[in-house]
């Protein structure tokens, strides 16, 4: 058993790194936040004029804001696995990727979740949630869903930082005043006591098991908010875990794609090397022909119904004006990154980053084929021409904004929180003896490619 | 229209129990169908008989000729922007390839998708059975306009046109004007049937095809004569758009040219 073993000062001065990176960083938040601020501009301009302005009618009443809800809110599901249960395999190599993880997921599950607020009609009144709430409504199950979600999120972000947070309030002593009373703060008195260790030990465990399930119930409520309705292409009884599986596939995807970027921008290569990128992408390479089984069973039913609306809705996503990108998503977002991850010669830091990417993109638009064919079947006159939807200019406005968000969060919550896990990795890279038993779980050949990740691995 | 009389249940029970009262008549004679007049109709009125009675509509489709005269009296009445039909005229061709028209109101559920999706119970049914919208509350998420089976409901994406002054404050009842990024729908005119008079649309239709009435009172009027409801749905084979879905429509559907609205 050999595994990478750094000093904890090697270790701090990586975590710390985006804290104290100069021009080149603000350069970057910079260049980031230019389509944030666009897009919150866009977003002035529909409180303003009403939702008139987005391409949505009385036929396409929902959109890209329902996509970008769904899809964005699936991402941060690649936090959860990550920080839960790998945590409870015991899967050792996560220790340099858990922090990335966790914020990823923190941040696109506050990009998804704001989505709750861009798509209504009167945003001013979301206080009636808490205020007039009907129980029999998926909507409100969602809210419950996302805000309990969020808190267990925030939860588990804050947590396994604690000792972290002690580490740079005393690295910090007398040089920054302020925020070493903002890490002692949070630290919340950790002094690194072997009964606090075992403290902290049992609530992470506690909280990995609890955020399970309310992982599972966010996409699940997401997903009968669709199919909950009398609508062809909705109406499914495999929607719930249709969708958690979605969430899942995207969302390890989209932890590889930041991961490789905080990589490559903060000089990680050190603590992060091929071991995380093939486990974890032996996880999306796992879960894509899951989720096509899953879209094949969805879609099979559906086309031996042979009832107007669902014939309509299957040529309008196989053969006509959809077929384009169903085909995209089936190929290049779901066959093309397994084949990707499968294939040895590509199973690189890059290929399998390509394969993240291709995932990504892929997922956010398989969510819009979800959301918006279905919505082209009329419901009275069931031989009506087919109407597209088209969004507006505020539309993709406020949907790159929310893109771009994701990674300028992540950029400046990293220049506040120590973007490596100190403590986890230090317990990781402790040498002689094994702190856990290794489960390699996911690929045996997990251990010798930590020895040789360094190095060895080719980009 | 003219300003609003003060709210009362007044009108609406008058109308109910004269409606009762000819209808039975008509039964008796075993007629069906009697002549009637609306203001004749309204002097008569007796007293309340008390009880809660659910509105329904009947539409005959062997009279609608999809003049869209109901679809323009509505929007005009109600201030309406021309993009929104609560009474829609929907030109349908049957499965001979003949052709024909649906009006669709809203269809009054007694168990309404709608209202169960609501988030916030801004959309509720009231007493008499009618499914309202109260657009102060609404926060526009539009999940009710996913759960409607019928394409009944619209949003109001753009500013509305004006109102005069006389009109307003808008109620659920009486949702005028509307309030921009809420839904909107067909009321069955309730303010009108408060008061002793026939929804907009019945009463603009030259066709008379378009009944209005009272299950528990059993009568139904489309402004020219009024009829026995029970006998005049069975008479007539009258059936309930998609009633297979379960939500208890209330609006019935007399076909009588080969129509397959029960597909």
């Amino acid at each position: 058993m050999h595994h990478p073993s750094f000093t904890r000062t090697e270790i701090v001065g990586a975590a710390m790194r985006p804290m104290l990176a100069g021009r080149r960083y603000w350069i970057w938040v910079a260049i980031l936040s230019l389509p944030v601020l666009w897009g919150t501009f866009a977003y002035g301009y529909q409180v303003s004029r009403g939702l008139g302005v987005t391409g949505l009618s009385d036929q396409f009443f929902w959109g890209i804001y329902e996509t970008n809800l769904v899809a964005f809110i699936g991402y941060s599901y690649g936090g959860a696995l990550v920080s839960a249960i790998l945590r409870l395999t015991g899967a050792g190599w996560r220790a340099p990727i858990t922090r990335i993880a966790e914020g990823t997921a923190l941040v696109t599950l506050l990009v998804g979740a704001a989505f709750a607020l861009v798509h209504l009609g009167r945003p001013e009144r979301v206080w009636q949630f808490f205020t007039s709430p009907n129980l029999t409504s998926p909507l409100i199950w969602d809210f419950v869903a996302i805000l309990t979600y969020l808190v267990a999120t925030v939860i588990f972000f804050y947590l396994p930082m604690i000792p972290d947070l002690a580490a740079a309030a005393d690295g910090l002593e007398g040089r920054a005043p302020r925020l070493e009373r903002l890490y002692r703060f949070l630290a919340a008195g950790w002094k690194g006591l072997s009964s606090q260790h075992r403290l902290l030990d049992r609530a992470l465990i506690g909280m990995a098991i609890l955020i399970i399930p309310v992982a599972v119930t966010v996409h699940s409520v997401l997903a009968w908010a669709f199919s909950v309705h009398m609508r062809d292409g909705w109406h499914s009884s495999i929607f719930g875990p249709y969708f958690v599986m979605g969430a899942l596939f995207s969302g390890v995807a989209m932890v590889i794609l930041i991961t490789a970027a905080a990589r490559r921008l903060f000089h990680l290569e050190a603590f992060i090397g091929l071991v995380q990128f093939r486990n974890l992408g032996y996880l999306v390479m796992m879960m894509g022909p899951f989720y096509l089984y899953f879209t094949f069973s969805d879609l099979l039913g559906e086309s031996y119904t042979l009832n107007i609306g669902s014939e309509r809705l299957l040529s309008l996503l196989m053969v006509s004006s959809y077929a384009p990108l169903f085909w995209g998503v089936i190929f290049l977002g779901i066959l093309l990154p397994t084949l990707l991850i499968a294939w040895p010669r590509t199973r690189t830091i890059a290929g399998i980053t390509v394969a993240s990417a291709l995932v990504v993109v892929s997922m956010w638009v398989k969510r819009f084929l979800i959301v918006v064919p279905t919505l082209a079947v009329p419901l009275v006159d069931e031989h009506a021409a087919v109407k597209l939807y088209s969004p507006t200019w505020v539309e993709f406005s406020i949907t790159l904004a929310a893109a771009f968000a994701v990674p300028a969060l992540l950029l400046l919550l990293f220049r506040l929180f120590p973007i490596l896990s100190i403590a986890e990795i230090e317990e990781e890279s402790r040498p002689a003896e094994p702190v856990r038993p290794y489960a390699a779980g996911l690929h045996p050949a997990a251990e010798s490619a930590a020895g040789a990740g360094e190095g060895g691995e080719s980009e | 229209m003219s300003q609003r009389p003060e709210a009362t249940d007044e009108g609406r029970r008058r109308l109910l129990k004269a409606l009762g009262a000819i209808g039975a008549g008509a039964a008796a004679a075993g007629a069906g169908l009697i002549r009637w007049d609306l203001s004749a109709l309204v002097a008569e009125a007796a007293e309340p008989a008390g009880g809660k009675h659910p509105w329904v509509m009947v539409v005959d489709l062997r009279r609608c000729d999809g003049c869209d005269q109901c679809t323009r009296a509505c929007q005009e009445m109600h201030y309406l922007p021309k993009d929104q039909s609560w009474i829609k005229v929907y030109k349908m061709e049957g499965p001979s390839g003949m052709t024909y028209s649906l009006p669709r109101t809203c269809m009054m559920c007694e168990s309404p998708p709608c209202e169960k999706v609501c988030p916030v119970k801004a959309t509720y049914k009231d007493e008499e059975g009618i499914v309202l919208v109260d657009q102060q509350k609404c926060i526009g998420c539009r999940i009710c306009m996913a759960a409607c089976p019928y394409e009944a409901r619209y949003f109001n994406f753009e500013d509305l046109p004006k109102t005069p002054a006389t009109i307003g404050p808008a109620t659920p009842e009486h949702p005028v004007p509307q309030q921009k990024g809420t839904v909107g729908k067909c009321v069955f005119c309730i303010h009108q049937l408060r008061f002793g008079k026939i929804p907009y649309c019945v009463e603009s239709c030259t066709m008379a095809a378009i009944y209005i009435g009272d299950l528990v009172e059993d009568v139904a009027t489309n402004g020219r004569e009024t009829v026995k409801l029970s006998q005049f749905l069975k008479k007539n084979d009258a059936i309930r758009y998609k009633e297979e879905l379960g939500t208890g429509p209330r609006v019935y559907y007399i076909l009588g040219h080969g129509q397959d609205l029960n597909h």
